[in-house]
């Protein structure tokens, strides 16, 4: 092309949609994310509730009562329940998603996403019960 | 790479988070709920105290607390980067979110480590 | 008994640049069959009503990828969205959503095609078998290893149905992580690394926060969320690898 000519290539003029703030309130399936990304605020929160839990065991009796005496505070008692609900969407939604992320094969051939969701829930179970067993007894 | 460290804070959030969801449910339920409400007949404190001295229980609640604080601080950054269109702050985020749980995983090898 | 139905509304975006500097919505009185999908019905509008309006179509069974538009608000292939499927009411047929508006129902998928020719969507070989020694031969275990990635028809509806993609429009995207692992996954490639070294780039896969609106979307069945979570567990491994002084760089 000499340097005196004028070439304009075509080019469209482009409609762009700005996505909104508010993207997550559009569809219930993007809810339905935001909801499950934010479990991880409720984690977060029971894991420092464990942290003080393990803070008064070491500090003696008194602190340990005074701690479960914080727990039995409307406040914990709201916020415990709630947690414990989106704690168990965290769980479901994790062991659903397992199969996805985690291929197996055995032999060459995939093992099927229900056989590995399934082996989720059943490690959830049997570990729970552990769990309770050995907390109860003491 | 242009972030090598990516990788391992993905796999500490997915440990973490498969952690949370296999053991947070029952032992909110126990811990925050049962006990202390009186649902279930509770272990006395002496007994607590002896299980949590057992060097094993020891490092089963420190994975308990460490990973899923790590495991939050990535969805949560995440959550906060693409939720609110926060790109602009988007360093800042991540240096809060895991220094959170930095400090939170080294609380909690302090708060184990003394007791004695 | 209620009087049978014999025509249904289409409220098409319209968007003529010449003309309006953001998309209208035209509404088209059509006859509803039981054995019609909305790319007919626009067709029918093309032919006997408004010939201006702009679509891409072209074999109307699902393999092509060009009919991919935004059909009551999901992204779907209008070849394979029968009008008895949908609700009733009027059907409101938009173009894929995160891609800039050419005209009407166009869209621009320039940025689309500039990503899948960067993950290197071929078998990379680092040195080619002569060809007197035959072709390079595959198990049909090896075949099943990487087939359900390779249904991919490029039809940009995963794109269309991630949220992330609209946030952040660097974003590698589904389709073009699905194929990476297509060749990944596929015996007969030696390109593997020059590929995660693309993807582990902060537009690459570490961008998905698995939304898993990709995969509820996809005609084919690819599972582009899968995809990117087997190619970050992947990526991760490698990462511990090159941690072990005998490691590799």
């Amino acid at each position: 092309m000499s340097a005196g000519s004028h070439y304009t290539p075509y080019h469209p003029r482009w409609y762009r949609r700005r996505v909104s703030v508010w993207w997550w309130l559009q569809s219930r399936s993007y809810t339905g994310f935001v909801l499950r990304e934010l479990t991880s605020v409720f984690v977060a929160f029971f894991a420092l509730i464990l942290l003080g839990e393990v803070r008064a065991l070491g500090q003696g009796p008194d602190a340990y009562a005074r701690f479960l005496a914080r727990l039995r505070s409307p406040l914990f008692v709201t916020l415990d329940a709630l947690s414990l609900a989106f704690l168990l969407f965290h769980s479901i939604t994790w062991f659903n998603l397992a199969p996805t992320a985690m291929v197996v094969r055995v032999r060459g051939k995939r093992v099927p996403g229900l056989v590995i969701a399934g082996a989720n829930y059943a490690a959830w179970i049997v570990l729970s019960a552990a769990v309770a067993a050995i907390v109860l007894r003491g | 790479m242009a972030r090598p460290i990516t990788p391992l804070l993905w796999l500490l959030f997915s440990v973490g988070g498969t952690v949370a969801a296999l053991l947070f449910p029952v032992h909110l339920f126990l811990n925050g709920l049962a006990l202390p409400l009186g649902w279930l007949p509770a272990p006395g404190y002496a007994s607590l105290r002896a299980l949590v001295e057992h060097p094993l229980a020891r490092l089963y609640l420190f994975v308990l607390i460490s990973l899923p604080l790590f495991h939050w601080a990535h969805r949560f950054r995440y959550t906060l980067y693409d939720g609110l269109q926060l790109k602009h702050l988007t360093a800042l985020i991540a240096v809060l979110c895991y220094g959170a749980a930095l400090v939170g995983s080294a609380l909690a090898a302090y708060t184990l480590w003394s007791i004695s | 008994m209620p009087p049978t139905v014999t025509t249904v509304t289409l409220d098409v975006a319209r968007y003529r640049p010449e003309q309006e500097s953001e998309p209208t919505v035209q509404s088209y009185e059509v006859p509803f069959r039981k054995d019609w999908v909305v790319l007919d019905a626009l067709n029918y509008v093309k032919d006997q009503l408004d010939g201006s309006l702009s679509f891409r179509w072209s074999c109307r069974m699902g393999v092509c990828g060009s009919c991919g538009m935004t059909v009551n608000g999901q992204p779907r292939l209008t070849c394979a969205a029968f009008l008895s499927a949908e609700p009733s009411g009027p059907i409101r047929v938009e173009p894929l959503r995160y891609f800039p508006v050419v005209r009407d129902l166009v869209v621009d998928i320039t940025d689309f095609m500039r990503k899948l020719k960067k993950v290197k969507p071929w078998i990379v070989r680092n040195e080619e078998k002569p060809l007197a020694e035959g072709e390079y031969r595959q198990t049909p275990d090896q075949l099943d290893a990487y087939k359900q990635f390779s249904m991919c028809i490029n039809c940009l509806l995963c794109y269309s149905a991630c949220p992330i993609y609209g946030l952040e429009p660097s974003f590698i995207g589904p389709a073009a992580i699905a194929l990476a692992q297509r060749y990944n996954m596929d015996s007969r490639d030696e390109g593997a690394r020059e590929r995660l070294q693309i993807l582990s780039e902060h537009d690459g896969m570490w961008q998905c926060t698995f939304v898993g609106e990709c995969t509820k979307a996809c005609p084919k069945h690819v599972d582009p969320a899968g995809a990117i979570q087997q190619y970050k567990l992947t990526s991760a491994a490698h990462w511990f690898k090159t941690l072990l002084p005998w490691g590799m760089k």
